[in-house]
């Protein structure tokens, strides 16, 4: 029997709404059948906590006295360059900023010990942050330098806007060739030394809905630890990929941009994050909840790690070349279990994104929802989807004349 | 019987010395060797650890000291900060020696400095400052 979002938002503020998360979901299915589940479950609840580059923070300083006017000047966080193309005082701190004297690879592998995403730790975590701009000064907004702390709970709006997170699937970096590398996959071994995967797997929101049926623009999340948004697709949303039989996509696939107040956020779900040899980034914490409005929708959240393929893709030089083709599929069960094969060769494996915080964010999503704290939202509008035929396109470089 | 590890500096000077023969055949040690540099006009790194009778494991090390090689020992130099740690993995496919470890039920990284030879691959790689190194 199908069910409505207005049904099942009825029975949470009852309190009497049955949440699994998309593990416990897995047992529960196997024991009981699908018609079974169906019937009695509400809501799945997923969970995502890994490193998401594009991620960032818009602010709204306030106006000093006298006025300054920061866009089209510069401005800087704890030495970290924001984006000021905006009014006079709205500014975008992005995950991967980095001061202008960071040595970044000069020595290489550099060190990236302090960026954006550590900024947004610090911001998050209530700790003071050091603003400094210039500016060229006009008649309204006549100051043309400013050194101050900041604190977020005295500025405006501080929102974290994720252009793209929560990638549904990813690859399995590993090198082929015989010098260590230093990637955004982390810190990857000559000779198949490791390898390095990036899912939740069967916890991870877009795996758990693999055609966005139910998750779409609008969908109310748990986003850092409070309460956030789906704002759109994420960039780079790329739905066509190869799927298995049970819909699940076999490369990164589809993605979300997300929007939420930072104020309300915590630094446990939003951690500044070092890529040796790399950059920095954001680790952010992310967790969908699934309406079960019927058995399809139901069967999709009972996936496990056994039926969702990655593939193994060396980060030496297929992957900076952009040549296609991958050295093989493995399976999240496979991956979790600390060993995979590659060419014949036994390779330890692990994860860059953490199960044990994506349990933990599906198991704090469970609570809220149990406790009639957080209902469940129709989308505004869905994702696109297999049928949009949209794809990621690589960029077709043209001479400039 | 008795095992120690322990991190051997020693001076240019000594490099070319059969110093693990001298431990296994004037001491009666098992010696395993964990980790070895050694560079031009630099200083000697060994990582060794040892195991033998407690008697002869003393007297072992001091034929080191009076060599002048400076001994420390190894258990204290990695430090795992659990606070910061955020269980994902990544040092458990760097690290050569299974020092972590991941319980299969909680998903939890657990660290075993007995297994450590300090190489360092943990530091580099965790994306958390979670690992320090203390000297
Ligand atoms: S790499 Fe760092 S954060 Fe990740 S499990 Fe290991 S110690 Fe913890
Ligand atoms: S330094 Fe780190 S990687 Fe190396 S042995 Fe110790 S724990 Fe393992």
């Amino acid at each position: 029997m199908a069910k409505t979002i207005k049904e099942i938002n009825e029975k949470i503020r009852k309190g009497k709404a049955v949440v699994v998360t998309a593990e416990e979901i897995i047992d529960l299915v196997e024991k009981k059948g699908v018609k079974a589940v169906a019937k009695e479950v509400d809501v799945v609840t997923t969970g995502t906590f890994g490193p998401m580059c594009s991620s960032g923070v818009y602010l709204n300083l306030g106006h000093a006295k006298p006025k300054i006017k920061l866009g089209g000047g510069k401005a800087y966080l704890n030495d970290v360059p924001v984006y000021t193309g905006f009014a006079a005082v709205d500014v975008y701190l992005g995950a991967t900023a980095l001061p202008d004297d960071d040595p970044r690879n000069k020595v290489y592998p550099g060190e990236f010990k302090y960026g954006g995403g550590h900024v947004i730790e610090d911001l998050v975590a209530g700790k003071d942050v050091r603003l400094k701009a210039t500016a060229y000064g006009t008649d309204c907004y006549p100051r043309k330098e400013i050194e101050t702390l900041i604190n977020i709970k005295d500025l405006n709006e501080v929102v974290l806007y994720n252009p793209r997170n929560a990638y549904q699937n990813y690859n399995v970096a590993v090198n082929l060739s015989d010098r260590v590398i230093y990637t955004y996959m982390g810190v990857l071994q000559p000779n198949l030394g490791n390898a390095n995967y990036c899912s939740a797997g069967q916890l991870s929101p877009l795996l758990n809905d693999p055609y966005y049926e139910t998750i779409g623009i609008g969908t109310r999340i748990f986003l850092g630890g409070a309460i956030g948004y789906v704002a759109w697709s994420g960039t780079q949303h790329n739905p066509t990929v190869k799927r298995t039989k049970n819909g699940v996509p076999k490369a990164p696939a589809g993605t979300v941009a997300v929007i939420g107040d930072l104020k309300k956020m915590s630094p446990d779900w939003l951690v500044g994050t070092t890529f040796t040899g790399y950059g920095v980034t954001s680790t952010v914490g992310i967790g969908i909840p699934i309406p079960i409005l019927n058995e399809k929708i139901l069967k999709y959240t009972a996936v496990k790690d056994s039926q969702i393929y990655a593939q193994i893709v060396d980060y030496s030089e297929a992957y900076p070349k952009g040549l296609p083709g991958s050295l093989g599929e493995v399976n999240y069960e496979q991956l979790t279990s600390g060993k995979i094969r590659v060419k014949g060769k036994e390779v330890p494996a692990a994860g860059l994104s953490s199960y044990a915080k994506a349990r933990e964010i599906a198991q704090i999503l469970k609570g809220w929802i149990e406790k009639g704290k957080f209902l469940l939202t129709e989308p505004v509008e869905y994702l696109p989807s297999v049928d949009s035929g949209q794809t990621f396109k690589p960029l077709k470089e043209r001479p400039v004349k | 019987m008795a095992k120690k590890r322990i991190v051997l500096n020693f001076p240019h000077s000594l490099v070319d010395k059969p110093i693990t023969y001298h431990l296994v055949k004037d001491y009666d040690l098992i010696i395993n060797i964990l980790r070895a540099r050694v560079t031009p006009r630099e200083e000697g790194l060994l990582v060794l650890e040892v195991t033998g009778d407690k008697r002869d494991l003393d007297r072992g090390i001091k034929f080191l000291k009076d060599l002048g090689i400076k001994i420390e020992s190894l258990a204290q130099d990695i430090k795992w900060n659990e606070k910061k740690c955020t269980h994902c993995g990544v040092c458990l496919a760097i690290c050569p020696t299974e020092a972590f470890i991941m319980d299969r039920k909680s998903r939890r990284i657990s660290f075993d400095k007995e297994r450590c030879i300090v190489c360092e691959n943990c530091l580099r790689a965790c994306p958390y400052k979670a690992i320090e190194i203390l000297f």
